[in-house]
């Protein structure tokens, strides 16, 4: 089967393949039960990012037994537990080595049918794009670190990237979806150009239209960028045409990189605005169609 | 009064947040940052702007740039 999508998918018969992931990274909140949360959230968002239902996760834990309470371990592990409860996900083991950083993380396993799998390669010309979450929280998480966030958008954040895409997969499967990725590392922009790579289509993305966080776009005018951003920026910006009057805020924000961000879904217009409303009345609230695909084969994105 | 930060070999957000500091708990009126990417020297100049300060930028050496600040009084 074809590489570099959101997981592995292996077939093992004509109508079962099997789905497997592994995501993990240092803290980006303070609290290690939310933490938890949000790694989870997020390991378990590549196989729901395929059309897939996981079935089974591993711990994946570095600890630094020196200098950090055994209690905080517990919380984390707890929070990711509670996760993997709400996604009907068992853990079934896990491994844990010592380390000078704290990393927490998870190998996720589960099932798709091999042919109704989600792949980020199958965008069609006059498909609608709709993202289920705001972006952000790369900014965020950098105002964070230096000190400069309420405890409110702190609260906020930590709510949406502990969000699981559960919902949005579950309601986009009554949908024929062409394409579909979740919005991680490489931000907005650089997840999009993976998907239009030997598309032989191209992209035009409404900045107006995309929902990004309110503070994130305050922070960004702080200059409070994480380093990510620019290289995402870098790498992906010979795909990327700007119109004029795109403000020079969001064309960094569209890169800004994601933490558990949520789904990027490509479907025929005809069923965009039924999948949107569907999508809406059932927990994400800020999905909305950010652009289309266009017949346009030199795999460009056009934001305007 | 013056007082230099020098960023130069430091990536996003660390010029920022320097800067940020300085602005709001330092004593002197004028700060003068040094970066070494396109990318600091744009986030530097948002990061005063945004506290209200005046910004002024010249480049000094090949691809370093010195950024003026000075705070509001």
């Amino acid at each position: 089967m074809q590489n570099s999508d959101d997981a592995g998918v292996y077939k093992i018969s004509e109508d079962l393949a099997l789905i497997q992931t592994v995501d993990f990274f240092t803290p980006i909140v303070d609290d290690p039960y939310w933490f938890g949360q949000i790694a989870a959230a997020n390991a378990l968002s590549d196989v729901y990012a395929m059309g897939g239902q996981p079935v089974t996760a591993m711990n994946l834990v570095a600890f630094p037994t020196k200098i950090m309470e055994f209690s905080v371990l517990r919380k984390i592990i707890q929070g990711g537990l509670d996760k993997l409860k709400e996604a009907d996900v068992a853990l079934v083991g896990g491994h844990s080595i010592e380390d000078n950083e704290l990393k927490y993380g998870l190998s996720v396993t589960g099932f798709v049918h091999p042919k109704k799998y989600w792949s980020k390669h199958g965008l069609k010309p006059g498909d609608n794009l709709i993202l289920t979450k705001a972006i952000g929280t790369g900014i965020i998480s950098t105002a964070i670190k230096g000190g400069l966030t309420s405890v409110h958008i702190v609260e906020e954040i930590t709510q949406l990237m502990a969000t699981l895409n559960k919902q949005a997969a579950l309601r986009m499967k009554n949908y024929p979806v062409n394409a579909c990725t979740d919005i991680t590392g490489f931000g907005l922009l650089g997840h999009l150009a993976e998907m239009v790579v030997d598309s032989g289509c191209s992209a035009r993305i409404e900045s107006g239209a995309v929902p990004v966080i309110k503070e994130a776009i305050e922070f960004a005018g702080m200059g409070l960028f994480p380093g990510g951003a620019f290289k995402n920026k870098q790498f992906r910006l010979p795909f990327v045409e700007y119109s004029d009057k795109v403000d020079p805020l969001l064309r960094d924000i569209f890169f800004d990189p994601q933490t558990s961000g949520g789904l990027l879904i490509s479907i025929p217009e005809e069923y965009a605005d039924q999948a949107l409303a569907d999508l809406r009345t059932h927990n994400c609230t800020k999905a909305t169609i950010i652009g289309k695909i266009i017949s346009d084969q030199k795999e460009k994105i056009y934001v305007v | 009064m013056s007082v230099t930060i020098d960023a130069r070999g430091l990536s996003c957000p660390q010029p920022v947040l320097l800067t940020l500091n300085e602005i709001r708990n330092g004593n002197d009126p004028q700060i003068l940052v040094l970066v070494d990417t396109d990318t600091s020297k744009e986030n530097v100049i948002r990061a005063a702007a945004s506290q209200g300060c005046e910004v002024n930028v010249e480049p000094s050496v090949s691809g370093e740039y010195r950024i003026a600040i000075q705070k509001d009084k």
